[in-house]
């Protein structure tokens, strides 16, 4: 049983604003039967320091991340995780954390991976909310165990693997790390390695968008307007487009994938999750340095 | 591999000792009896050194005694809304805080390993508490090294 979408105007232009909610309108169905509030975030302990009422915690490497295989979870782990946190298939889960929703974000793309239907995010995530003087709480939920199906996971539709990446050349690429990450110049102090990726500099003519970009100050989403004004005026991105956006473990660039999907209403983009960690670490795959994208390789692309 | 200072030592065994559940919750309470900084650093935010490496902000400083074991003062700043990094810091604090340098020196960088919290926070949350230990031994060398003003 779906909730009611949040009517807020300010979601009205968006593709699909059935995606979000408000902190309005959370704090209205806190106790909503049908709703589960999960609280996904960079920081393992931030949602034991106190969270929204009801909220069920998630986290993307202990719960979604399968610890064996660089992979998510399969069906019967996901179908399992649900029943434990109380959430159905007709569940409305409403997503939110720290850092403007990026592990919120990838949270929700996981779950489209299952096919999860109704799937929000609250605008905004965690710092809004606080940022309202809205209240928060130690108070562990209780918890019905629930019965959830075992879906197979659809990795088609919304994720890309490497070999993909390669023979998406020619078509739109998205880099949705850092300035100094795209161009491989972020230096760091000696003795200090901040990663073990190889090199440093992005997809050949992957354009840098930032996934911040796509965030105002507040942590919510930038306007319909101001959406297309980044990544259809400056970064060429057309109606239609088939298109994959990486960052560094395919976190960030959920961020972006969730503002072209369902803000934008592209109907093709793929979150390339593997993303540097494994395109800058692997054998003959080509890269570009520095800041401009750069041509598809030679023997790629149409 | 180097002995562990005694305080140090009794910390690792208290997360040894429980469960990885318990030792989030542990890791918890440590993040929240990390002192604030004292006045003379909280006004001057630019004598801290930033530990990169951690994925909150996290900043750093040591104070060493000119004379005798040169006992080591360690200082630490790092939000509320990062409660990882603050447990790590204050694990430090509370193991290090006030040891010679010899003995601060002697803590093995491996040491945030033996927590038992790698597979409950990856590899790559447990770098900044590497990164931590490897500043303050780095400053704490520099600082026994330099000529005495």
């Amino acid at each position: 049983m779906s909730l009611p979408i949040d009517a807020n105007p300010r979601f009205a232009a968006y593709a699909h604003p059935e995606r979000l909610v408000t902190t309005e309108w959370l704090a209205a169905n806190l106790s909503a039967p049908g709703l589960v509030i999960l609280e996904s975030n960079e920081d393992f302990l931030l949602y034991d320091t106190g969270h929204i009422a009801n909220a069920v915690k998630v986290d993307w490497h202990t719960d979604l991340n399968d610890e064996d295989t660089r992979d998510y979870v399969d069906g019967e782990a996901f179908a399992q995780l649900m029943a434990s946190k109380g959430i159905s298939r007709d569940s409305t889960v409403v997503i939110y954390g720290d850092k403007s929703n990026w592990w919120a974000a990838y949270a929700l793309w996981v779950f489209t991976l299952f096919g999860h239907e109704d799937v929000r995010l609250l605008d905004g995530g965690r710092d809004k909310w606080i940022a309202e003087g809205r209240e928060l709480t130690r108070e562990k939920p209780v918890i019905t165990q629930t019965g959830y199906p075992v879906i197979t996971r659809d990795d088609n539709a919304i994720r890309a693997f490497l070999p993909e990446v390669l023979e998406h050349f020619g078509k739109p690429m998205i880099d949705v790390r850092s300035t100094e990450e795209y161009t491989g110049e972020r230096t760091h102090m000696p003795a200090y390695p901040e990663e073990g990726t190889l090199r440093g500099g992005h997809i050949p003519s992957a354009a840098s968008v930032p996934w911040a970009l796509a965030a105002a100050d507040d942590g919510t989403f930038r306007s319909r307007e101001e959406l297309e004004e980044i990544y259809l005026s400056n970064a060429g991105l057309t109606a239609g487009d088939d298109i994959i956006a990486y960052c560094r473990i395919g976190e960030r660039s959920s961020h972006t994938w969730f503002a072209l999907q369902f803000l934008l209403g592209f109907e093709n983009v793929r979150n390339y999750d593997g993303s540097w960690t494994e395109w800058g670490n692997a054998v003959r795959v080509p890269i570009v340095k520095g800041i401009e994208p750069g041509a598809v390789p030679a023997g790629y692309g149409a | 591999m180097s002995e562990l200072p005694k305080e140090l030592a009794e910390i690792v065994d208290d997360f040894q000792a429980v469960t990885e559940r318990e030792r989030l919750e542990l890791l918890l309470e440590f993040s929240e009896e990390l002192p604030a900084l004292p006045q003379r650093f909280a006004d001057h935010p630019d004598l801290l050194e930033q530990v990169v490496e951690c994925q909150s902000p996290l900043f750093l400083t040591i104070e060493v005694e000119p004379e005798g074991q040169r006992n080591v003062s360690l200082f630490f700043s790092a939000p509320p809304e990062a409660p990882t990094t603050r447990g790590f810091a204050s694990i430090l604090h509370q193991g290090l805080n006030g040891l010679p340098a010899e003995a601060l020196l002697a803590v093995p960088d491996d040491m945030p390993n033996t927590l038992g919290l790698t597979r409950a926070l990856t590899p790559l949350r447990l770098r900044g508490m590497t990164a931590m230990l490897g500043r303050i031994k780095r400053q704490v060398t520099e600082r026994i090294q330099a000529p005495a003003v």
